[in-house]
């Protein structure tokens, strides 16, 4: 059991060189149980990194990265997926060509109780009835939106209890942008923890409770979403005035 | 007519054996995008190693029918370990270095098994025992025998197997992840090691079967068979469109019947000019026509991935 208090996701001092320079220099952030956080900041800030190394595909430099109180220095990313922690990567990452309901099952790969990945399965076709009628369809043949519910979906089936998305709403119409962020605030609602990386800092903190902004590799600001919100430096450098 | 059907056979016999070869290619390509040259090789010593086994036993006064499946067996788990070996060993380290590195290595890993291979075997033919009476059966003047026949019925028992394990089970959901996206298939709680060592096993124990085929249909086996043997199979592969396994079948199969067809008429077609013992000539032309031709191969679509 999970104490209530401590958190469920604490990275300390975290530095990520990542072709030679400090992509990430230092950062600190948590995560609640049951949170919904977002990372914001421009291109090139490290965003995309710190979610990388969080998921194991980077090496940190140094620093600390404890999930659910157990230090993840030595657990490869194939492991931290069945501690419960989930990538929804940066261009959405579908396996092209896999149907949509293979897709969905590797997002099961590290689970072993069948009858409980059917009833997964059936969930995320509730969550996300556009799969439905595409499910033995090659998920390359997607929409890009539909892709990106097929990632989130896939990631679910793993039933973290971290969730990660990189920039959900990068390269999406506006309607369906506005469709998986009903859906990310819907999975929120369940009691998920989440780390969301959007550029579209407007929308990311309008679903989050609180928000870190980074810039150059290093947390420049954070505190409640709400607060940053209405920031005069956030206004200005993230949401164009 | 009859060399028509006679060539349509041999074909087939042939094509089925390099098209389980092909098969160690094109997965190994899929997954790594490798070309793994010492492949040729684990067919030869697939085929010693039975052999080696088979002559033992027999010696022993074990029963035949026995012997065999026994000896094939030891072959099958002595070339998945020699296939998890070469990858850990010769491959993972280079995984990350540029291209050629690993390529080049795979050569050296050719080299090193022949030479192994002839210091441990020798470097004379070494006669399959005669385990059945191998009976003639006559088809329309054509002529196929007991052997011929295992052979074309085991490798499409083989083939159809492999397709259900990759397409209809976690493992094969797993391989095909792994070659289309390495990240992604970690992210999805993959050990992408584990999974490319298997591939290496399964591929390793195809080539162990082709190799008791080969020896078993020319009553031969011989430190260098490999060689060929290999890089018929690739080119079967990349006629096929390497990386793809339906494509890896079909190419045999084609590779196979292009050969003796050719073989057969090649003396007719020139006046007997060429005789056919320009039968290799063949696949070499196949390989130079596709990679000018077609370079993706038959098969090796490229599918509209959207980002």
């Amino acid at each position: 059991m999970s104490r209530a208090n401590t958190p469920l996701l604490e990275v300390r001092e975290l530095k990520v060189a990542y072709g030679g320079i400090h992509a990430v220099n230092g950062i600190t952030i948590d995560i609640a149980p049951g949170e919904l956080v977002a990372l914001i900041g421009s291109n090139g800030a490290g965003k995309t990194t710190t979610l990388k190394t969080l998921a194991g595909l980077l090496v940190p430099g140094s620093g600390q990265i404890r999930f659910d109180g157990q230090n993840l220095h030595k657990v490869a990313a194939h492991q931290r997926v069945s501690m419960g922690i989930a990538l929804v990567p940066e261009g959405r990452g579908v396996f092209a060509r896999l149907s949509v309901a293979e897709n969905l099952l590797m997002g099961a790969y590290s689970r072993s109780d069948q009858d409980e990945i059917a009833t997964d399965l059936a969930r995320m076709y509730a969550l996300f009835p556009r799969l439905v009628e595409r499910k033995d369809q090659l998920a390359g043949t997607l929409s890009g939106g539909e892709q990106q519910m097929l990632a989130m979906a896939r990631a679910l089936m793993s039933r973290p209890r971290l969730l990660m998305l990189d920039e959900p709403s990068m390269g999406l119409a506006p309607l369906m942008v506005k469709k998986i962020f009903e859906t990310i605030r819907e999975v929120a609602a369940q009691g998920m923890s989440i780390l969301l990386v959007e550029q579209n800092a407007r929308l990311a903190l309008q679903v989050a409770g609180r928000g870190y902004v980074m810039e150059g590799g290093a947390i420049t600001l954070s505190g409640a979403a709400s607060e940053l919100l209405g920031s005069d430096a956030v206004r200005c450098a993230y949401l164009g005035g | 007519m009859e060399i028509f059907l006679q060539q349509i056979i041999n074909g087939l016999v042939q094509g089925s054996v390099y098209a389980l070869v092909a098969l160690g290619y094109t997965m190994v390509y899929g997954i790594l995008g490798l070309i793994n040259f010492a492949h040729g090789e684990v067919v030869m010593v697939g085929a010693m190693l039975v052999l080696s086994a088979l002559t033992a036993m027999l010696g022993l006064g074990v029963p035949p029918l026995l012997a065999l499946p026994v000896s094939l067996l030891l072959a099958m788990a002595g070339c998945m370990l020699l296939g998890y070996g070469i990858e850990r060993v010769a491959y993972r380290p280079l995984r990350h270095a540029p291209r050629l590195a690993p390529l080049i290595t795979a050569i050296g890993v050719s080299i090193v098994l022949q030479n192994l291979a002839m210091m441990i075997w020798g470097r004379e033919y070494h006669a399959f025992p005669q385990l059945i009476n191998n009976q003639p059966h006559h088809i329309g003047g054509a002529i196929i025998n007991d052997i011929q026949i295992i052979i074309v019925i085991m490798a499409v028992m083989i083939m159809t197997g492999l397709m259900a394990v990759v397409h209809r089970t976690r493992l094969g959901r797993a391989m095909r992840a792994v070659a289309e996206n390495q990240h992604a298939a970690q992210l999805m709680g993959v050990d992408i090691n584990r999974v490319i060592s298997i591939t290496f096993m399964l591929g390793s124990a195809l080539a162990a079967i082709a190799g008791l085929m080969v020896s078993a249909n020319y009553g031969l086996a011989h430190y260098y068979m490999g060689f060929m043997l290999g890089l018929k199979a690739f080119t079967a592969a990349v006629l096929g469109g390497i990386g793809n396994l339906r494509g890896a079948m079909l190419g045999g199969l084609l590779l196979g019947l292009i050969e003796s067809l050719g073989a057969g008429y090649i003396g007719d077609l020139t006046g007997g000019f060429l005789g056919s013992q320009y039968q290799d000539v063949f696949a070499f032309f196949v390989l130079i026509a596709v990679l000018v031709l077609r370079p993706s191969g038959l098969l090796g679509e490229r599918l509209a991935e959207r980002a």
